[in-house]
């Protein structure tokens, strides 16, 4: 018997079928699409609304004229979007353990980065869906980039997506219970969030608070959030494309790690891993 | 000479202080039914989970089909076929969804996996189930669903882990008479874990797990003796089945 494992034909296959599933459950949980919609829509429509008369933003890189609060904030909640979705795929890994149904995954012939990576890859093409149709409304509430903005923001999108994601599999190998997830909304989620130029230009940050603003600096998901920036307006901003790669490496390999039964921290654990 | 469906080698297994399994070894011939019997806590699912490389075997061997797990796990994991204690399929999709995602996850196509399903589907006659969720499944409709699962990439050897737990008497005695037929009409191997005697023949190879150790192995009926089997485990064990 020949190993799928052996031809090409079996990695793609086995890729596609991790991906259609992905898509299938998305479609399945349609309150899960609104959810992620409204989310990042309520910032827009009602939370920008108000804060736009308070904050006054002076004119800063990629930007080249003074822009409203709206459109100032909405590569952040683009951003917002991914880091929700990158989190709900940790969840999702969660309750497939809690079900039984990761093991299904986990006792394919294939190795455990390739099943990982493409759980991950499927889950960014979910987002990106997300996040085009959250960005056709803004645009249609006048926040409206370039053209080609929302072509050369798909690699950046492809990238912050995979280090969300990644970092959300790293998380959910470290997580043993559903209940367990609400630590994750409080200790992750929104600290990433808050803590980021998602919201609020980073020299603000630095008016108020220089350990606050150092801390923003550190934050994977300001670099995600202004690689986003910087692309829907047709440029890139290197350190921040440098920290998503890097970050991406770093938390997709300590998902594989813990993963793996060969080197893992839960083989060790009672229970086990899946 | 044929490799065994399943040759397990001098394999331990601990949680921290506990050892579950100790210098456990024993073979399941190609073809063959084996049924692992052990109380609860015996580590029958240890075992399975370190068969199946959800746990890091760190000593002894286990060779699926002549291929070493620890060397090969592709061509190890291929041959297998696994019915977890606990459903393993996915409640948001249908069965034939399920099993066009498990049939991908062996690397086969769609266009090969649909007609397999029919097929399988109807060895486990779910035939008109196919396209009803998981969730809308009877407890012994969802055994055997799993059990399509798991045959769907044609596998050399089928590990079934209590997979009658929780099933009535009808239910248990299908899901069991399917395993027979499949061993008997397709050559698949089979280790069967339970903890129920009354699913052994006394024509069955037999392994008795007990506090992670192999007690004894060959055929039921051996085992047995004039005393019979449940009087022969006590004996053995110091436990009630």
């Amino acid at each position: 018997m020949t190993p799928p494992t052996a031809h090409a034909r079996g990695w793609l296959t086995a890729f596609l079928g991790i991906a259609r599933r992905e898509t299938l459950r998305f479609v399945n949980q349609r309150g899960r699409f609104l959810a992620a919609l409204v989310r990042p829509l309520v910032w827009l429509f009602i939370f920008a609304a108000g804060f736009r008369a308070v904050l006054g933003l002076s004119i800063t890189p990629p930007y080249q004229t003074y822009v409203l609060y709206e459109v100032y904030v909405t590569p952040g909640l683009v951003a917002m979007i991914q880091l929700f979705n990158g989190m709900q795929s940790s969840l999702s890994m969660v309750y497939d353990r809690e079900t039984g149904a990761m093991r299904t995954l986990l006792v394919s012939p294939f190795p455990r980065w390739f099943l990982l990576g493409s759980k991950l890859i499927a889950g960014v093409i979910v987002s990106i869906i997300q996040v085009f149709t959250f960005l056709a409304i803004a645009y249609w509430w006048g926040i409206r980039p370039p053209v080609w903005g929302y072509v050369a923001v798909i690699p950046a999108l492809i990238l912050s997506g995979l280090m969300l994601g990644a970092m959300g599999l790293f998380l959910s190998s470290a997580i043993r219970q559903l209940e367990n997830f609400a630590g994750v909304m409080n200790f992750v989620i929104f600290p990433m969030f808050f803590a980021s130029s998602a919201l609020y230009p980073l020299w603000r940050m630095r008016e108020s608070s220089p350990l606050l603003y150092d801390i923003c600096r550190f934050n994977p998901f300001t670099h995600a959030v202004e690689l986003i920036r910087f692309a829907l307006y047709l440029r890139v901003e290197w350190t921040s494309l440098a920290v998503v790669l890097g970050c991406l490496a770093g938390f997709f390999g300590a998902a594989v790690f813990m993963y793996d039964p060969q080197k893992g921290l839960w083989a060790r654990r009672k229970g086990g891993p899946a | 000479m044929t490799a065994p469906a399943l040759q397990i080698d001098n394999v331990s297994h601990s949680f921290g202080a506990v050892q579950a399994l100790k210098d456990v070894s024993l073979t399941v011939p190609q073809g063959g039914f084996t049924a692992l019997l052990g109380v609860n806590g015996a580590g029958k699912t240890t075992l399975f989970s370190l068969i199946t490389r959800l746990y890091n075997n760190r000593s002894g061997t286990i060779r699926v089909g002549g291929h070493d797990l620890r060397r090969e796990p592709s061509r190890a994991l291929a041959r297998l076929g696994v019915v977890f204690q606990s459903r393993a399929m996915d409640a948001d999709l249908t069965i034939r969804q399920n099993l066009i995602y498990h049939a991908s996850l062996h690397g086969i196509p769609g266009r090969l996996a649909r007609p397999r399903i029919d097929t399988v589907l109807a060895q486990v006659d779910l035939a008109d189930r196919a396209d009803a969720r998981v969730t809308a499944l009877s407890g012994g409709q969802s055994r055997r669903a799993e059990i399509a699962r798991a045959l769907i990439h044609r596998p050399d050897l089928l590990l079934l882990d209590e997979a009658t737990v929780g099933l009535d008497v009808k239910s248990r005695a299908e899901v069991l008479a399917l395993t027979r037929r499949l061993i008997a009409r397709d050559g698949v191997s089979a280790l069967w874990a339970t903890h129920i005697m009354d699913e052994i023949d006394p024509a069955d190879d037999l392994v008795i797990l007990h506090r992670g150790a192999v007690l004894r192995h060959g055929p039921a009926r051996d085992i047995a003796g004039a005393q019979g089997l449940t009087r022969a485990f006590l004996d053995l064990t110091g436990v009630a089945p």
